[in-house]
């Protein structure tokens, strides 16, 4: 594996701004197993602050089962288990209490999958669940607002949130994610139901994004990594091949792997 | 060769008659059950039907103002014991429990569903009745009870499962518990199901008799309170029935079609709410 960079800073130029970005989470020695099967090994990255960070690499090689311990979503499944340090500003994850650790670090998933509920009732869920002390109604119209979809959903927010589309509900999603404030969101192939529109609109609002939160996002669309993440690491049958800022990584590669795979050699 | 063609077309023929001929016997058994209920029944529904009591042997009139009551009270009783026994334990099954665990209470469930209601008759008269040394509504409703269980567990159970998981990850990734996510999400989204089953559980024991026979007994009177002996409408369509007196074998065919008719309109409100449209999007 070659990691270009230190564990509390990251120094290489980013496209944006030259300035270093602090570290949010740290993965040091991850190995993962579903019973006996291991399916990540020996997994060294960071997140860095209020940056993109893109996860690629084929089908099965493990980036969305990484990406789902950053908030322990992979307790969800059944003889999962998880070996290894996961840092969130410091502080492991696994020693947290896991609703408190999920409010900081949210996650939008493959499908567009809004509860059946109004688009109202939808971004307010996580903040009534966790009980916030601003107004509601506030909340809700920042989190739109942020999500980029306030414009198209104000006039009819007690719909039901199945009336829109699916790139509309993906960005619900997001709203509802944002709705409780997260540090960092995750997101796992936010477009791979969308199409071509949508998912560039998803695009632009990550880059958005970037200012108030950190993102991680699983993708098998490399030019999507390309196109909005500031570092990307590689993953292959479950082992972190190469982890680097997102120019460095798809112009340079460190490792004949990862240029196999990004010029379209295997995957 | 065209000989075995016209065979051929002639047992076609043949087993093309007959089994529509099947179908429409299945179909008309409801409606010849109804018409009969209607022809006889509808004559002898009144007002003092639904207001007066019954009357002593032997004088004409009188209604089952009592029996009506009773059967709602039982159903009611029924509906405290068994619905959210079969509810929660079917929260558990579909949300907790592991799958060894799952097979052996549903196995069970469905074995709980095939025994005679008058075996459970006996287990209520056994439980209930014995220990307090009379009969009462409270004995009716228990039995009745224990035969909606299985009914609401399983197909609450079959709800709960029909909602998506994604929906699940969704309120957990939001910070909701495993609780929260339950009782704000996956119910919610299954709720016109479990109405439904609630409701099909309900019509279901509304007409049992069996299983009132020694638990619920009857009673000719006004029924105060839980505690005692109480009336129901299919107790009193099977007294009246095999009564020798006219009046009264009149009065137990209303009493039919008053049954009936409740049932059916169970069923079609049950429908209803299952046909308003499926609440889950199906991704």
């Amino acid at each position: 594996m070659t990691v270009n960079l230190t564990p509390t800073t990251i120094g290489t130029p980013n496209r944006e701004t030259a300035a270093p970005a602090p570290v949010r989470m740290s993965i040091a020695k991850v190995n993962f197993y579903y019973g006996t099967k291991q399916t990540l090994f020996d997994i060294n990255m960071t997140v860095a602050a209020n940056r993109v960070t893109a996860l690629i690499g084929p089908s099965g090689c493990g980036k969305s089962t990484l990406l789902r311990t950053f908030n322990r979503m992979h307790e969800t499944v059944r003889n999962a288990r998880l070996e290894g340090e996961i840092l969130l500003d410091g502080q492991n994850i696994i020693s947290q209490d896991v609703t408190l650790l999920r409010r900081r670090v949210g996650m939008v998933f493959q499908r567009p999958n809004p509860f059946p509920k109004s688009i109202f009732d939808n971004v307010a869920y996580g903040p009534k669940i966790n009980g916030a002390k601003e107004p509601i109604a506030d909340i809700v119209e920042r989190s739109l607002r942020r999500a980029a979809l306030w414009d198209e959903v104000k006039d009819h927010l007690h719909k039901s949130a199945y009336e829109l589309s699916g790139g509309q509900q993906q960005r619900l999603c997001i709203a509802r994610g944002l709705a409780v404030e997260p540090e960092v969101l995750l997101l796992d192939e936010p477009c791979s139901a969308l199409d071509p529109i949508s998912t560039a609109k998803i695009e632009e609002l990550l880059v958005q994004l970037k200012d108030s939160c950190t993102i991680a996002i699983v993708t098998h669309n490399m030019q999507q990594a390309a196109r909005v993440s500031d570092f990307t690491a590689f993953l292959l049958v479950g082992q972190l091949v190469e982890f680097n800022p997102t120019p460095h990584l798809f112009t340079t590669p460190a490792d004949p792997r990862t240029e196999a795979y990004i010029t379209g050699r295997f995957g | 060769m065209n000989a075995r063609l016209r065979w051929r077309k002639l047992v076609s023929a043949f087993m093309l008659t007959m089994t529509g001929v099947c179908a429409a016997v299945a179909v008309s058994v409801l409606f010849f059950i109804l018409g009969y209920l209607v022809f006889h029944g509808g004559r002898s529904i009144n007002w003092d039907f639904f207001t007066k009591l019954p009357t002593p042997v032997g004088e004409t009139g009188g209604g089952m103002a009592n029996a009506i009551v009773g059967s709602a009270k039982l159903l009611f009783l029924a509906s405290l014991f068994g619905v959210p026994i079969g509810f929660f334990g079917a929260i558990y099954l579909a949300e907790f429990s592991g799958t060894k665990t799952a097979f052996v209470v549903r196995y069970a469930a469905d074995l709980l569903n095939g025994v005679p209601s008058i075996v459970i008759g006996i287990f209520a008269y056994a439980l209930v009745v014995l220990p307090f040394k009379h009969f009462s509504a409270y004995a009716g409703g228990f039995a009745l009870g224990v035969m909606m269980i299985p009914i609401t567990l399983r197909s609450t159970e079959e709800f709960l499962l029909g909602v998506p998981n994604n929906l699940r990850e969704a309120a957990m990734a939001l910070g909701a518990s495993k609780w929260k996510t339950i009782a704000t999400v996956i119910v919610p989204a299954a709720y016109r199901g479990i109405l439904t089953s609630v409701l099909l559980a309900f019509a279901r024991v509304a007409g049992e008799t069996a299983p009132l026979l020694f638990t619920a007994f009857g009673n000719r009177y006004w029924s105060p309170g839980f505690n005692q002996p109480i009336e129901s409408l299919p107790h009193m369509v099977y007294i009246y029935a095999i009564s020798p007196y006219e009046d009264w074998q009149r009065q137990a065919w209303a009493a039919g079609l008053v049954l009936l008719g409740l049932i059916l309109m169970v069923n079609i409100v049950a429908r209803f709410i299952l046909a308003r449209g499926v609440a889950v999007q199906r991704s």
